[in-house]
C-alpha cells in the first residue's frame, strides 16, 4: 500500500507487520517516535506483542535477550547513548545466538549534548558480534527492518541485527513509503536452542578456554555465511516486492574514475553530487555502503576512491576510510564530514571529489587543509 | 519435612564452597518451585555453584545473564512466555551485590511493572564471587577486603526498598530454616505478579565462621533479632515463629557477633550502633503487624 511516512515510521510499520512476540522499549531523541508507534499499535490491537516500558535501554536489551531465548520473535529500538548504555547487553545477545533485531536511529554522542546524525555509536558496538545495516530512505528502513527479522532467525545466522538510519535526516523526514502484505516472507520464529523446561539445559555458564573459542568461532564462521544468507533473503524479497538490494547500493560506478563511498542519508546525497560531476564531465560513481557487518568485499581497485565517514576513532582515523584502505586494497581520500549533524550538500560532496587528495584526510570545514 | 518433595534439581556436584548456605537455599528453592521452572541468575556465587561447561549441576533451564541485568532479563521472559502462553515459573536468584547495588534499578522497574516472576536474594552480606568486598548489604562493622577495617555505614535496607513498591508478596527467610523457606516459595509462586524473598545465607569463607557452624549462625542471626522472619501478603505482615520470640526475647547479640572473624575487635560503640538497629528494627515491625503504625 503507497503512503508516506517518517523513517521512524517506516520501522514501526514493519515491526507491526513482523509481529514479534515481545517488544522492550526506552525512549530516547530521535528513535521515541518508534516506540510510541509500537505502543499506539499495541494499545490498539494492530499488534498482539508484550510491551515491556523497561526502565533503561541495559534492560531493554536484557529483556529481550531473556524473551527471545524462549524462541518468541523481539524487537527493542534505541539511539546513542541508549545505544551505548546497553553495550554491555549488546555482546550478551550476540553471544548467546539470538535473533534479537534492533533499530537504531544514529546520533552523536555528549558531551556536548548533541541528538543529530552521526555514525560513531554504532561502530562502536562493531565488534559485538551484531550484523550492522544503514539505510538510506524511507521505504529502505521498512524493507530492511522486514528483512532484518528473517536474516536474523535464519539458522545459518542466529545472530542479532541492528538495522541503522540517520537521527532526524532520516528518522524525520517524510517520504513514499510501499507498506506490503508480507504473506509468508517471515515464518514463524524457530530457536533452536530455545528454553525448554522438559530438556533443561544451562546457557551461558562458566566456560573454560578451548569451548569459549570454539564458540567465538562459531560466530565467525555465521558472519561469514551470512553474507550469502543476506544475498539470499534481498533476492527474495526482490522477487517477492520488487525492490532490489545489496550489500552496497552503486549509482554510475561502471566506468566511473572516482567513487564516493558514503553511508546513510550521506550515501543518496553524493548520487545528486555524482550527477553534477558528470555534467562536467567528470567520471564520478557513489558506492552507498548498506552492509558494514559483515562487511562486504568492494571491488575499488584501478579508481580513485573518495570516503565520507561520518565517524571518527580518535587517534586512528575515519573508520570506513580504514575498513576500506585494508579490505579493498586503496588508499581513500578520508573525509571526515557530518558529524554531530553537520550539514553536507551535494555541493559540498562534489567539491570533495574535485579537491581530492588520496592518501590525506581532511576534516571538513574545521581542518580542511590536513 | 515430610511435605518437601524428595526431587533434586540440584545435584551434588555443584563447586559451592564446603558449608556454603545459599547453595542449600537453591536446593530448598527448586524442591518448592517443581521442574516446570527456569532460573534467571546474575554473575555471583550461583554463577560458578552451578558448574562448568558442558557440565552442570543443574535439573532445571538456567539462564545465566550479566551483573546488573536479572530483574530485566527474568522480565523479559516472563513475559515470552505469557505470549507463548506457559505458565512456568521465572526465578531470578541473585547475590545481595547483584540485587541491592547494581541490580537495584532493573529490580525496581521490573516490580513496578507488575511482572509475573519470583526475584529471590540470597544475602551473603558481600560480594562472594569476587572474594568478598563489601556490598551494600554488608552490616555495619563487618570486615570485608574493602573494609578492612570494618564498614563504617549501617547494612542497606533492600527490604524497605522493594516495600516501596507494594509486590503483592514478599518475605525475608534465612537458610537455617528451610521448611520456612520452602513454604514461602511456594506460597509466592501461587501469587500471580511479582514476588520477592530475601534471604539470609551465611557464608563460612565470607563471615570467617567454621564450616559446619553454617546452620548455627543462621538460627543465631534470627535468634538474636539480626535477621527477622516475616511475609508481607498483599500489604499485610506476618512474624513468622521464630521471630516472633526472638523480637520478645533476644539472645545476646555477642552470641552472634563472636563466632564471626569478620566482627573481630568491634568497638563498643559499633556494637552499641548495631543493638540500637536490632532495636528499631524489631519495634518497627511489631508496631506495623500491630496496626499501630
Ligand atoms: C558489570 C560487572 N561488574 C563487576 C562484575 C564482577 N562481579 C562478578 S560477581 C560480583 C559480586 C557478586 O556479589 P553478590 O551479588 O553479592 O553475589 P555473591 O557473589 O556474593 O553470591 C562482581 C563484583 C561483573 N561480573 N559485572
Ligand atoms: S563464598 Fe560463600 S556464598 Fe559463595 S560459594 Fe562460598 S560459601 Fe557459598
Ligand atoms: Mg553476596
Amino acid at each position: 500500500m503507497l503512503t508516506i511516512a517518517t523513517g521512524n515510521k517506516a520501522v514501526a510499520a514493519a515491526v507491526k507487520a513482523a509481529r514479534p512476540g515481545v517488544v522492550a522499549a526506552y525512549p530516547i531523541t530521535p528513535q521515541t517516535e518508534i516506540v510510541e508507534q509500537i505502543a499506539e499499535y499495541v494499545t490498539d490491537g494492530d499488534l498482539e506483542s508484550r510491551y515491556i516500558p523497561v526502565e533503561s535501554e541495559h534492560s531493554a536489551m536484557a529483556a529481550c535477550i531473556g524473551a527471545s531465548v524462549t524462541g518468541v520473535r523481539t524487537f527493542t529500538a534505541t539511539s546513542s547513548h541508549g545505544l551505548l548504555y546497553m553495550h554491555e547487553m549488546v555482546h550478551w545477545a550476540a553471544g548467546a545466538r539470538l535473533p534479537v533485531v534492533m533499530a537504531n536511529v544514529n546520533r552523536a554522542l555528549g558531551p556536548g549534548w548533541n541528538t543529530w546524525a552521526e555514525h560513531t555509536d554504532a561502530f562502536s558496538q562493531r565488534d559485538t558480534g551484531w550484523l550492522q545495516v544503514f539505510v538510506g530512505t524511507v521505504q529502505e528502513a521498512y524493507d530492511a527492518t522486514l528483512m532484518a527479522f528473517k536474516i536474523a532467525e535464519d539458522e545459518r545466522v542466529l545472530l542479532p541485527v541492528m538495522v541503522n538510519l540517520d537521527g532526524f535526516s532520516l528518522s524525520h523526514i517524510t517520504q513514499a513509503l510501499d507498506t506490503v502484505d508480507i504473506g509468508d516472507f517471515l515464518p514463524p520464529c524457530h530457536l533452536p536452542h530455545a528454553i525448554d523446561t522438559e530438556n533443561p539445559l544451562g546457557y551461558g555458564p562458566m566456560t573454560g578456554p578451548a569451548d569459549y573459542f570454539r564458540f567465538r568461532w562459531d560466530i565467525e564462521r555465521s558472519m561469514r555465511d551470512a553474507r550469502g544468507v543476506i544475498a539470499e533473503v534481498e533476492g527474495e524479497f526482490c522477487e517477492r516486492f520488487g525492490r532490489s538490494y545489496g550489500p552496497t547500493e552503486d549509482y554510475r560506478c561502471e566506468d566511473a574514475d572516482v567513487v564516493v563511498v558514503a553511508m546513510g542519508t550521506l550515501g543518496k546525497e553524493a548520487e545528486v553530487a555524482i550527477d553534477r560531476l558528470r555534467d562536467e564531465g567528470i567520471k564520478a560513481g557513489s558506492m552507498r555502503l548498506r552492509w558494514f557487518r559483515p562487511f562486504p568485499d568492494l571491488d575499488l581497485a584501478g579508481r580513485d576512491v573518495v570516503v565520507i565517514d561520518r565517524d571518527y576513532s580518535f587517534g586512528f582515523g575515519g573508520v570506513v576510510a580504514h575498513s576500506i584502505r585494508s579490505k579493498a586494497g586503496v588508499s581513500p581520500y578520508s573525509v571526515i564530514a557530518g558529524l554531530g549533524g553537520q550539514e553536507v550538500t551535494y555541493n559540498d560532496i562534489a567539491d570533495f571529489v574535485r579537491d581530492r587528495c588520496p592518501g590525506e584526510e581532511t576534516w571538513f570545514g574545521v581542518n580542511d587543509h590536513v | 519435612m515430610s511435605t518437601i518433595p524428595e526431587e533434586e534439581y540440584i545435584v551434588k556436584c555443584t563447586s559451592a564452597c564446603a558449608g556454603c548456605s545459599s547453595s542449600l537455599c537453591l536446593r530448598y528453592v527448586l524442591k518448592a518451585a517443581g521442574p516446570d521452572s527456569v532460573l534467571v541468575v546474575p554473575a555471583c556465587c550461583t554463577s560458578v555453584i552451578q558448574g562448568i561447561y558442558p557440565g552442570t549441576a543443574m535439573n532445571v533451564p538456567v539462564y545465566n545473564i550479566a551483573f546488573a541485568a536479572a530483574a530485566a532479563c527474568a522480565s523479559g521472559m516472563s513475559e515470552a512466555f505469557r505470549a507463548l502462553g506457559r505458565k512456568t515459573n521465572v526465578i531470578a536468584y541473585a547475590g545481595d551485590g547483584g540485587t541491592a547495588d547494581i541490580g537495584v534499578q532493573a529490580l525496581s522497574g521490573a516490580l513496578e511493572r507488575g511482572t509475573d516472576f519470583l526475584y529471590i536474594c540470597y544475602d551473603n552480606e558481600a560480594y562472594g564471587n569476587t572474594g568478598m568486598q563489601r556490598s551494600g548489604a554488608t552490616p555495619l562493622g563487618a570486615r570485608t577486603t574493602t573494609t578492612p577495617g570494618g564498614k563504617p555505614t549501617a547494612k542497606k535496607d533492600l527490604d524497605r526498598i522493594v516495600e516501596a513498591h507494594n509486590p503483592p508478596y514478599m518475605a525475608t527467610a534465612c537458610s537455617a530454616y528451610p521448611l520456612d523457606l520452602y513454604k514461602k516459595v511456594k506460597k509466592a509462586l501461587s501469587i500471580p505478579g511479582p514476588k520477592f524473598i530475601h534471604i539470609l545465607a551465611p557464608c563460612p569463607p565470607g563471615w570467617r565462621y567454621p564450616t559446619e557452624k553454617t546452620v548455627e549462625m543462621g538460627k543465631l542471626a534470627v535468634k538474636t533479632g539480626t535477621w527477622i522472619l516475616y511475609e508481607r501478603e498483599y500489604g499485610r505482615l506476618t512474624i513468622n515463629g521464630p521471630s516472633k520470640t526472638a523480637m520478645r526475647r533476644p539472645a545476646p547479640l555477642e552470641d552472634y557477633i563472636k563466632g564471626q572473624g569478620r566482627f573481630k575487635n568491634l568497638s563498643p560503640e559499633i556494637l552499641d550502633r548495631m543493638r540500637q538497629q536490632i532495636e528499631r528494627n524489631v519495634q518497627r515491625l511489631a508496631r506495623e503487624e500491630a496496626g499501630a503504625c
